[in-house]
């Protein structure tokens, strides 16, 4: 009778690790993060011009950085 | 635990290039005690460290003669993938392999490429990392400080 609440007790405590127990890779380690395919964006021209845009429109409130700006300067 | 300045360096043993004059395909850091090394960690799929290749064998070819020994330890964990970067690159200068990522652990480096410069006493005398081209000078300023110690 306990035998199921023993199992989902189990499989919840499991869960609930999650992925507590992976190990970020140490630095050289980082082989296939390095490769040009784990990039997060797909072309970097193009995400340059992206966040030069974005910097420019907020501004206000820091742009890409950190702070505020607001002077509109950059 | 970090390696740092005052420490004794940790010993290793490697498979490396073969050694100029012995012939050796393994290097034994204890063995270059008596002289000052400059010891580096990189990899084929790090950019700084393909940057730095040039500078170190500027390092070699300089100061060589007065006792600087530049080893650089390769981390790839397939010792292939360097073959083309050392075909390009040319190091005029000792590269060994740990492909098991020992020594990386056992200097416990914070980032690639990490250069640590020994003593002649086997004693860490500067860590330095990455590779930045308006750093080179300090680095060199090392190296040149820890060979008037040996001249001592």
């Amino acid at each position: 009778m306990h035998r199921p609440i023993t199992i989902l007790a189990a499989a919840a405590a499991l869960l609930c690790a999650g992925c507590a127990h992976v190990q970020p890779p140490q630095p050289w380690e980082k082989a296939e993060l390095a490769r040009p395919v784990m990039r997060m964006d797909t072309d970097p021209l193009e995400s340059e011009f992206f966040s030069h845009v974005y910097f420019s429109k907020e501004d206000s409130k820091g742009g890409s950085g950190v702070g505020g700006g607001g002077c509109g300067c950059n | 635990m970090a390696v740092t300045v005052g420490d004794l360096a940790p010993n290793f043993q490697l498979p490396a290039s073969p050694d100029p004059q012995s012939g050796a395909s393994n290097v034994h850091l204890a063995d270059l005690r008596g002289k000052v090394v400059y010891l580096d960690f990189w990899a084929s799929w790090c950019g700084p460290c393909k940057q730095s290749f040039p500078w170190m064998n500027e390092m070699q070819s300089r100061y060589g003669k007065q006792g600087l020994t530049v080893l650089a330890v390769d981390v790839d964990v397939h010792s292939d993938d360097a073959r083309a970067f050392l075909a390009e690159l040319a190091p005029g200068f000792r590269v060994a392999f740990d492909t098991q990522g020992v020594t990386p652990k056992q200097y416990a480096i914070r980032g690639m490429p990490t250069s640590i410069l020994i003593g002649p006493d086997g004693k860490v005398l500067l860590v330095h990392n990455g590779f930045r081209t308006d750093e080179t000078a300090d680095v060199e300023a090392g190296i040149r400080q820890a060979l008037t110690h040996m001249q001592n």
